[in-house]
């Protein structure tokens, strides 16, 4: 199999109001070479509503690029007081 | 000096100071009642109001807490709980920073507005309030906005920074603050169903990682408002957090963040 046709497969947890009207905890697979971003757009999560990002448990960047067995973790912003 | 030692020995109850007994010194001395128990605290009295403190907090720890200094911004929900909870644990000093005054959007969760304070500055009515539980308590209040340009200023003395904000853009600038100040600061926001606490020392730059991604002024509260329950849970938390860095006990969530979801009952921490 060609390194462009791999596909990976990501444990995606959504937290807060992301899992409204979506899902908890799914397995899905992508592109080998997705990055974080590529999920967000992907999952047509909304841009401006994932501000905290983690693989594996720690704490990464959207350009982040994951790899086969990954979890991705994914929080909405809260700014209430 | 003596005189006042024996008298707060004298009308001691074994190691309790009852208020009656305070307003009975009081009378016979120029002290204040601040000065009065941190004096009492000092010999190993404690002010009977932390009677039930005492299994938990020992004498010495509530002399600590006496003498703390604590910044609070933002006097609306989490504010008003945390600045209460402060007061009533022992923290002898309270800054409290809020331009805003009551209206009627704050009546479902802030627990100072009520049909009396509506209308009124909040910073003025917190300060009431604090004194009513505890006058042993100095509070100043700020009825000024917390800036990056005000902010030295505003926490000149403090030890802990609580954030209480309604806004990101502004705990990004309070976490930039602190870390010019050199002053561990605990975070805590909320919206809907949701909240989150996370303590930052100087260096973590923790709020620079939990909002890396954010546009615009507000959160998802924007859309799922704040609930009235969701609000004194977070604040309470904050409020452990403090305790604990004055204090030197215990674990905190430094370089953490306690991520509250009550919808599905889930709690979880993460580590930066």
């Amino acid at each position: 199999m060609s390194v462009s046709s791999a596909k990976i497969k990501i444990f995606l947890k959504l937290f807060a109001s992301l899992r409204l009207d979506r899902f908890d905890t799914a397995y899905r697979e992508y592109d080998s070479g997705t990055s974080v971003a590529g999920v967000i757009r992907i999952e047509g999560l909304p841009e401006k509503e994932v501000t905290l990002m983690l693989v594996n448990g720690r704490h990464v960047e959207c350009d982040h690029t994951l790899a086969d067995g990954d979890t991705l973790a994914l929080f909405p912003p809260l700014g209430g007081g | 000096m003596k005189k006042f030692i024996d008298a707060l020995k004298n009308y001691a109850e074994g190691d309790l100071l009852p208020l009656e007994a305070e307003r009975i010194i009081a009378e016979e001395s120029d002290l204040t009642i601040a000065e009065m128990e941190d004096a009492a605290l000092c010999i190993g009295i404690l002010p009977a109001r932390y009677a039930r403190n005492r299994n938990t907090i020992s004498i010495a720890e509530q002399r600590i807490l006496f003498q703390s200094s604590v910044a609070v911004v933002g006097c609306g929900g989490l504010g008003g709980y945390i600045i209460e909870e402060l007061a009533r644990i022992g923290v002898g000093h309270i800054t409290v920073i809020d331009p805003d005054s009551f209206e009627e959007h704050n009546l479902n969760r802030q627990i100072n507005s009520d049909m009396d304070t509506l209308g009124r500055i909040k910073v003025t009515v917190v300060s009431e309030r604090v004194l009513k539980i505890n006058p042993a308590v100095t509070i100043l209040p700020l009825a000024e906005p917390f800036t990056i340009k005000n902010g030295a200023r505003q926490f000149a003395d403090i030890q802990v920074v609580a954030d209480a904000l309604d806004s990101i853009p502004r705990r990004l600038e309070l976490a930039e603050v602190c870390e010019k100040c050199g002053i561990p600061m605990v975070h805590g926001s909320v919206g809907g169903w949701y909240g989150q606490v996370a303590t930052q020392f100087p260096g973590e730059n923790t709020l620079q990682k939990i909002y890396s991604r954010y546009s615009g002024e507000r959160g998802i509260e924007k859309d799922l408002g704040n609930l009235s329950f969701v609000v004194p849970l977070i604040a309470s938390i904050e409020v452990s957090e403090i305790v604990k860095i004055l204090l030197g006990v215990g674990s905190t969530l430094r370089g953490k963040m306690l991520s509250l979801n009550l919808l599905d009952m889930e709690f979880t921490e993460i580590s930066f």
